[in-house]
């Protein structure tokens, strides 16, 4: 590839001698061009240069807000949408916007702006910009940013941002080499301390060094790996829960329709699948005519999602199922093809690409617990599970509908000559179960693909997860999820995604033909009726 | 196999004192097709083209759109005056992603419908599936998505990727521009994702990296909990060497694989990500900013700049009526290939299968990206190699390509078995998997 470079760059050269030139005296020339290399160069040259206009526009790069024209004259866009030239500030009257185009980078550009910004951001007002900036030095590993640093450490008052600095200066002196011994310990010591992934890989990476240095290195590296594995152990926990929780969203409401009611519902996964593609709709529609409120949009579409898949699963248990009660085969083949028609139809309408479902800020991203690493997604679906479940718990234990559907299936016909409706009832229970499965696909939504297959993926996982726990208890339903969860997570790290699949399966059937009840049978005489 | 000649037929002789617009009118009915001046207007029995793509199940997200992309290829063709002076007509089938209904359906549309070409297939074992009835009964196949090679038949023309035409140029970029030294191999459990992992980590191995510095990893399909083993990546990468992910990772599963990545905050200028799999299509049901700077390695992206792409994406959007719908790399695939048959039976002067699939080889058309691609005795194609960077957008921003065009290596080099193997459709040779040490044909080809 080398050569090809050199190639286009003589060419380009050629092209553009007044480019050429200019980059000489000129670092902001090399943004105009699509030379990578050039560009890397002129933000190490920039970030060190004390020009006052580089931070802004090396922002502005970071942000992709630093644009260019056809004669190579860079422009900032404002969040507003309006135009300054960059190096001149001078107002831009009468630039078409659309005619301009974003200045593009590659990885090697991106590690380099962000150090340099690092660089630069060291002395911010804010501690908690100076900490990420810091955060930056540290990643970058740019020994140039050593002097910087050594003041802004000098300067600093805030404890936190001074440890993190303090870090930051550690990295830079092992990665760069060539410090005394006594720095390099020390360097060593304070990485030690940090403890994560970072700080062992650079402690892995030092090399070439005295026997007493390179000694304290393996030490702390030791010790790191130590404590890491005990921080596994918590993670791989709290996988193992985020993975229950969302078994258990998809079978709750399968442990209603299958568990408590006794249908095969093959088009269980269905009702997911439509609880995304509403929560879809939902936000294109707060798009087109609420933006603002666009971050609380799940909380729209969570109701809503309830209210479609319940009332499609009413028109289900309506229309079709009512007359299949007691044909366990006939239902199990008309619901799966159920399922693959409204599989089609969501296809047709939708198309079969996957749709966007976008996920709000509070949503995004990850925070350090400890040593471990906890998403805000996962957490969050944590969390909505267990809600979910609770309010499961509590409409079929406290409520007259709940107290109505639990006689039902305990008794139909003392229930009906008491004067419940029964065939009501089971229109009502089938349409909750719906309901509660589209609630689950809001939530799938938010780690998985929304297309139209999305409900296929989680069927036979909510099957287990029943008949696992035990058919007719919710409780059950909810500790067959965590455990299969939990086991799933244990199991994957040693035997690999594939085997580890294989293996909860065959631990399943061995389970099942010792239980074959599940984890909580139900007991009783209404189980033999 | 036999095709009626291209001349008058008595149909076409009844109808000559009828006005031309009239006859027009009553030639094969073409989707989408429009007849242009009457005078150019085809004639005669329509030459049927199978399109054998999936339009349900799980790979319809993919394949649908390349059943559009024929269909307005087709279409075009007629309004150009169609092929031999006869009007083209599609048969769409769906074999709904299921591997043996693949076989039925291409069987109905060889023995049945007699097409004179099939374009279709994704996935590998949809192809595997395929392939006995194509050389049972001596159809043509055009093949157009990025495959792990290690086959070459007469009856099939592979217009997407060989490994050595999108893999190894990616691996060989992170090396250079990136400094790896430590690689994930990650994939779904399939037949493309393991042999092109076998021939990748043949070929890091004869590089010098050392198996410590290999992780290979493979998921089920459709996988959707990437927690642990996105972890498991960060794990392996804090070794205080550079470390990137090869990723073969199909479909689906990607989304909430590049989701977990986000999430987790595993960046691409700590992590790149180099996958082949993803293209426009699969990233525009994601948000990608948290992706920016993660890589792919295609043939064609939508973002290359040239006067070829632009009119092909223009009457893209004219016929799906829909500005915003993306082009991928396996889109510019079938361009190509419906382009070089084309051009082979108007050489051979016949759909006849055994004159086109002669007449194929050395057939060069333009590409999207600014040359010509060329069929090789291997029935693969020469493709230029580029290297994209995913920008906000869900575009991709193309930080590399190859100088030149790249021939396919349908056998590759890195594997024991085969690297002394060649495909070779000329005669006297006309062989798929000759032994250049032995001197042997293998057979028929696998």
């Amino acid at each position: 590839m080398a050569p090809f470079v050199a190639r286009g760059l003589l060419l380009l050269a050629l092209l553009f001698p007044a480019a050429a030139r200019a980059q000489a005296d000129d670092p902001y020339a090399a943004f105009a061009t699509h030379d990578y290399e050039a560009m890397r160069a002129a933000i190490e040259t920039l970030s060190t240069s004390g020009d006052a206009r580089a931070p802004a526009i090396l922002a502005a790069l970071q942000a992709g807000q630093l644009r260019v024209g056809a004669d190579g004259t860079l422009y900032l866009r404002a969040a507003d949408g309006s135009l300054r030239e960059a190096v001149s500030g001078a107002a831009a009257a009468g630039v078409d916007a659309a005619a301009l185009k974003e200045v593009r980078m590659n990885n090697a550009v991106r590690r380099a702006l962000d150090g340099a910004l690092g660089g630069l951001r060291l002395f911010a007002a804010d501690p908690s910009t100076r900490a990420a900036a810091a955060e930056a030095v540290f990643k970058g590993r740019d020994r140039a940013a050593l002097p910087a640093l050594d003041r802004a450490l000098a300067r600093e008052t805030d404890a936190w941002v001074k440890s993190v600095m303090a870090q930051a200066r550690a990295a830079l002196i092992l990665a760069g080499g060539g410090a005394s011994e006594a720095d390099t310990l020390a360097a060593i010591a304070v990485l030690r301390a940090r403890g994560d992934l970072e700080a062992s890989s650079l402690l892995a990476s030092v090399a070439g060094q005295p026997a007493a240095v390179m000694r304290a290195a393996h030490d702390a590296l030791t010790a790191i790996q130590r404590q890491r594995q005990l921080w596994d152990i918590g993670e791989s926990v709290f996988y193992g829960l985020s993975l229950g929780s969302v078994l258990l969203l998809a079978a709750a409401g399968l442990a209603i329709t299958f568990g408590v009611m006794g249908v095969i519902n093959m088009a269980h996964g269905e009702m997911v699948m439509l609880g995304a593609y509403t929560t879809f709709v939902v936000q294109e529609a707060m798009r087109a005519h609420a933006p603002g409120l666009i971050g609380a949009s799940l909380f729209v579409a969570v109701p809503a999602a309830f209210l479609v898949a319940g009332a499609v699963g009413i028109v289900i248990e309506r229309g079709l199922i009512r007359f299949l009660y007691g044909r366990p085969l006939e239902t199990l083949l008309a619901t799966w093809g159920l399922s693959l028609i409204l599989q089609q139809v969501v296809r047709s309408i939708f198309g079969p690409s996957n749709r966007e479902v976008s996920t709000p800020a509070w949503m995004s991203g990850a925070f350090p617990l400890g040593g471990l690493t906890i998403t805000a997604n996962r957490l969050t679906i944590i969390v909505f599970a267990a809600l979910v479940f609770a309010v499961l718990m509590l409409a079929l234990r406290r409520t007259p509908l709940g107290l109505r559907m639990r006689a039902v299936t305990q008794n139909r016909f003392m229930a009906a000559a008491m004067g419940i409706r029964t065939p009501w009832i089971d229109a009502l229970t089938f349409g909750l179960g719906s309901g509660v499965a589209g609630i689950a696909g809001v939530a799938l939504s938010q780690i998985d693909n929304v297309s139209p297959n999305l409900g296929q993926s989680y069927i036979i996982d909510s099957f287990m997860v029943v008949v696992f726990g035990g058919v007719g208890n919710l409780w059950g339903t909810a500790l067959g999820a965590l455990t299969l969860g939990i086991v799933n997570k244990f199991l994957e790290p040693v035997a690999g995604a594939v085997l580890g699949k294989i293996a909860v399966l065959v631990l399943l059937i061995v389970f099942i033909q010792r239980r074959p009840r599940g984890m909580f049978p139900l007991k009783g005489r209404a189980v033999e009726a | 196999m036999d095709s009626p000649p291209p001349s008058f037929t008595r149909r076409a002789l009844g109808g000559l004192g009828l006005a031309a617009a009239a006859l027009a009118a009553t030639a094969a009915p073409v989707i989408g097709a429009r007849r242009a001046a009457a005078a150019k207007a085809p004639s005669g029995p329509p030459i049927k083209v199978g399109v054998l793509h999936s339009l349900s199940g799980t790979m319809a997200i993919s394949e649908t759109t390349l059943k559009d992309v024929m269909l307005m290829l087709i279409a075009e063709q007629n309004k150009k005056g169609g092929l031999l002076g006869r009007p083209l007509e599609a048969v769409v089938v769906d074999p709904a992603s299921n591997w043996p209904l693949f076989a039925e359906k291409a069987r109905a549309l060889l023995a049945q419908d007699k097409c004179a070409a099939v374009f279709g297939c994704w996935t590998s074992v949809s192809r595997k599936s395929v392939l006995p009835v194509f050389e049972e009964l001596n159809g043509i196949l055009f093949y157009p998505v990025q495959y792990e090679g290690q086959e070459c038949s007469r009856n099939v023309f592979y217009t997407g990727a060989a490994p050595n035409q999108q893999a190894i140029p990616a691996v060989d970029y992170l090396m250079a521009e990136e400094g790896v030294k430590r690689w994930v191999l990650a994939g779904t459990d399939y037949v493309y994702p393991r042999t092109t992992n076998q021939i990748l980590e043949a070929y890091l191995k004869a590089k010098g990296v050392a198996p410590a510095d290999i992780m290979i990893n493979y998921t089920p399909f459709g996988h959707s909990d990437w927690q642990n083993i996105v972890a498991q990546i960060k794990a392996f990468g804090s070794a205080g060497k550079k470390t990137a992910v090869v990723s073969t990772i199909n479909g689906d599963a990607n989304v909430p694989f590049y989701k977990e990545l986000g999430n987790q905050g595993l960046k691409a200028t700590d992590i790149p990500v180099v996958a082949f799999s993803v293209g426009e299509e699969e990233l525009a049901g994601m948000d990608t900013k948290p992706l920016v700077g993660h890589l792919a390695a295609w043939n064609y992206f939508m973002s290359v700049d040239t006067a070829e792409n632009k009119s092909f994406i223009k009457a893209w959007h004219d016929f799906i009526k829909n500005p915003k719908r993306t082009s991928n790399d396996p889109m510019e695939a079938h361009f190509i290939g419906f382009n070089m048959w084309v051009k082979a039976v108007e050489k051979a002067g016949s759909t006849d299968h055994d004159a086109v699939i002669d007449a194929m080889i050395g057939i060069s058309v333009p590409n999207l990206s600014g040359g010509y691609s060329a069929m090789m005795p291997n029935h693969h194609i020469t493709k230029p190699v580029l290297i994209g960077e995913i920008q906000g957008d869900g575009q991709f921003n193309i930080v590399s390509q190859t100088p030149g065009l790249v021939v396919a290596q349908e056998w590759s080099p890195y594997v024991a078995e085969t690297k002394d193997l060649i495909g070779d459709w000329r005669a006297p040779l006309s062989c798929g998997n000759f032994n250049v040490k032995t001197g042997k044909c293998g057979g028929a080809a696998k």
